[in-house]
């Protein structure tokens, strides 16, 4: 075992090199969202700590062996947020930063929904309701092998009113699969409004707890609670579940919590105006 | 040798399931509460079998992750489900990954014949073969399905597997069948003949294709009848050598008559070598009366006679009869 190994890691991570990185993703995003085919700007942003803390400070991966039999699986279920894995994956060394400027358009890999050509992506996402039960496979398949791995599955709220949701949520509980975390990106909001307007999740908590599911509730932006939340295995017997209190459109003042950072295809100048406001909040 | 043939080929395929699943502990089996499979399969197997409840979709998905894991997966559901509630999964999860999951899909076409729609699958094929990735297999018998499950547990990409519900009439007989050759992609010709061709898919459109063929000699007419266990990749060559060689096609199968086999090949035909085509399937409509499987496909334009009645309307051959 080496030196560095017997090191207690910190409890919350390297918290500026977690900040820095966060920023940097957040420009990109807001980069491809100034790109020729725009990008889903508000639940990137949202997204974006919770992404940084996991493949910072928690994920077992290999940027240069994405395939590493060993590894700890994330999936993005809410695949719209590509932008923001794309960021985080080319931050993290999966692929060169500069790759990003091809995202969306012909000749290039980064479609803006994921899929598996992108290294680091384990599975095409972006149709929703899918990714808890291809959590729930992987992890499925590691207790059975008896392999010591991790598997994570970010979804966004509103997702949640998919029905394939909660099939998984049964069938994660019933299996016992305690390799298993789910993380709610719950930023309140979907493409129409409010996610209690238009189909109320609340009380979600309590409805994760109902399905068997060891269930708490952090701040998605505060890596002092991500870090730790996210390193703590379940509990022996059963899934864990992390409600992520977010903000849509975190990180740029005027997109926070509006319903029109949603999709958008950002000009010159609106553009500016948001790294302008993203540095200046930073 | 000969062995005893089990009654349906959904029985013949759950044998056959756990003889593989024996020598290969990657092969797994995922009920989704189909009944018999916890006694048949999970009592023997337990690390090889996974529940996941009535929740295809959940079935799809968590087969395509176990199947990215390198576990060979048999997703067990009916090829309603399969096709049109869990059609999705079924497309992103292990379509567009060219996951290595077999999907078995019982109660094809009208087989569950008196309960209805609900779970009647008229359109699965249509659905399934225009899936990149898919392999579409539809065995005509027991044996056959043995044969072809034995056969696709190793393929690389998916596939699906339609089966029906009730017992069958065999195909293949005795020793003779162990020397038919059961290529995955190559249809298989069960009777010569020069005049016209049958194209069957499926157990009874196949036993009414080798009905009508006698009917057909008995007034002089030779058909030639090819079984094709495959819908993709189809069986190009043999099609094509059949619109050569004979006076047009007439397709027969228990599915509707738009794009199944009967579509695909007319697509391949109207390409390479246009001929006339007949399409036996079932007409576009629900069955919402009770009866038979035979009963009710018959009623939807599905039967010997029906066969018959297509192969003499192709021109020359009704031109020859009639002289």
């Amino acid at each position: 075992m080496s030196v560095e190994a017997l090191a207690e890691p910190s409890p919350v991570g390297d918290l500026v090199g977690l900040h820095r990185t966060a920023l940097a993703v957040r420009e990109h995003i807001l980069a491809m969202g100034a790109g020729a085919v725009g990008t889903h700007v508000g639940g990137s942003l949202s997204a974006v700590d919770i992404l940084v803390a996991l493949y910072r400070e928690v994920l077992r991966v290999r940027p240069d062996e994405p395939g590493w039999p060993d590894r700890d699986h994330f999936i993005l279920s809410k695949g719209h947020a590509s932008a923001a894995l794309y960021a985080t994956l080319a931050e993290c060394g999966f692929f060169p930063v500069e790759e990003l400027g091809t995202y969306g358009r012909a000749g290039g890999r980064l479609m803006a929904h994921p899929t598996p050509a992108v290294p680091g992506v384990e599975f095409a996402t972006g149709s929703l309701g899918h990714g808890l039960a291809l959590g729930a496979g992987l992890a499925l398949a590691a207790k059975r092998a008896g392999r010591d791995k991790r598997v994570f599955v970010l979804m966004g709220d509103g997702e949640l009113q998919e029905g394939s949701v909660w099939e998984a949520a049964m069938a994660a509980a019933h299996h016992e699969l305690d390799n298993l975390t789910a993380i709610v990106d719950r930023n309140r909001l979907q493409i129409s409004g409010s996610t209690e307007d238009r189909l109320r999740l609340e009380p979600l908590a309590d409805k994760w707890r109902a399905f068997g599911w060891q269930t708490s509730e952090v701040d998605g932006h505060d890596f002092a609670q991500l870090v730790p939340a996210l390193r703590t295995p379940p509990s022996a017997g059963g899934p864990a579940v992390l409600i992520a209190d977010t903000v849509k459109g975190r990180g740029v003042r005027h997109l926070q919590h509006r319903k029109q950072s949603h999709f958008a295809k950002l000009g010159p100048e609106a553009y500016e105006r948001a790294v302008t406001a993203l540095r200046a909040a930073a | 040798m000969t062995t005893a043939l089990p009654e349906s080929d959904r029985a013949a395929y759950r044998a056959a399931l756990v003889d593989l699943a024996r020598a290969d502990t990657r092969i797994w089996c995922l009920d989704s509460d189909m009944g018999g499979l916890e006694k048949q399969f999970q009592a023997e197997l337990p690390d090889q079998y996974v529940d996941v409840g009535i929740a295809e979709a959940n079935l799809m998905s968590i087969a395509a992750a176990l199947a990215s894991t390198g576990i060979l997966p048999f997703a067990n559901t009916m090829a309603a489900f399969a096709s049109a509630r869990a059609l999705e999964q079924v497309k992103l999860d292990i379509a567009y990954h060219g996951l290595p999951v077999r999907i078995v899909a019982t109660h094809a076409g009208f087989s569950a014949a008196h309960y209805g729609p609900t779970h009647h699958a008229q359109s699965d094929l249509a659905a399934m073969r225009t899936l990149p990735n898919m392999t579409v297999l539809t065995p005509a018998d027991a044996y056959e399905t043995v044969r072809l499950v034995t056969a696709a547990a190793y393929l690389p990409g998916p596939v699906y597997l339609r089966l029906g519900r009730n017992p069958i009439e065999p195909v293949y007989a005795g020793d003779d069948a162990v020397g038919t050759d059961l290529t995955i992609g190559k249809a298989v010709e069960l009777r010569a003949g020069d005049d016209v061709t049958i194209v069957a898919a499926g157990a009874l459109p196949v036993r009414f294709a080798l009905e009508a063929a006698d009917d057909l000699a008995a007034g002089g007419v030779g058909a030639r009848v090819l079984n094709l266990h495959t819908i993709k990749p189809l069986d190009v060559a043999a099609l094509v050598a059949a619109a050569e060689q004979t006076a047009g096609i007439v397709t027969v199968e228990d599915h509707s008559v738009l794009g199944g086999v009967g579509g695909a090949v007319a697509e391949v035909l109207a390409e390479h070598r246009p001929v006339p085509v007949r399409r036996v399937g079932i007409a576009d409509s629900f069955c919402a009366r009770p009866g038979t499987h035979t009963e009710q496909l018959a009623a939807a334009g599905v039967s010997t006679a029906h066969v018959v009645a297509a192969a003499l309307s192709i021109s020359p051959l009704c031109t020859s009869i009639w002289d």
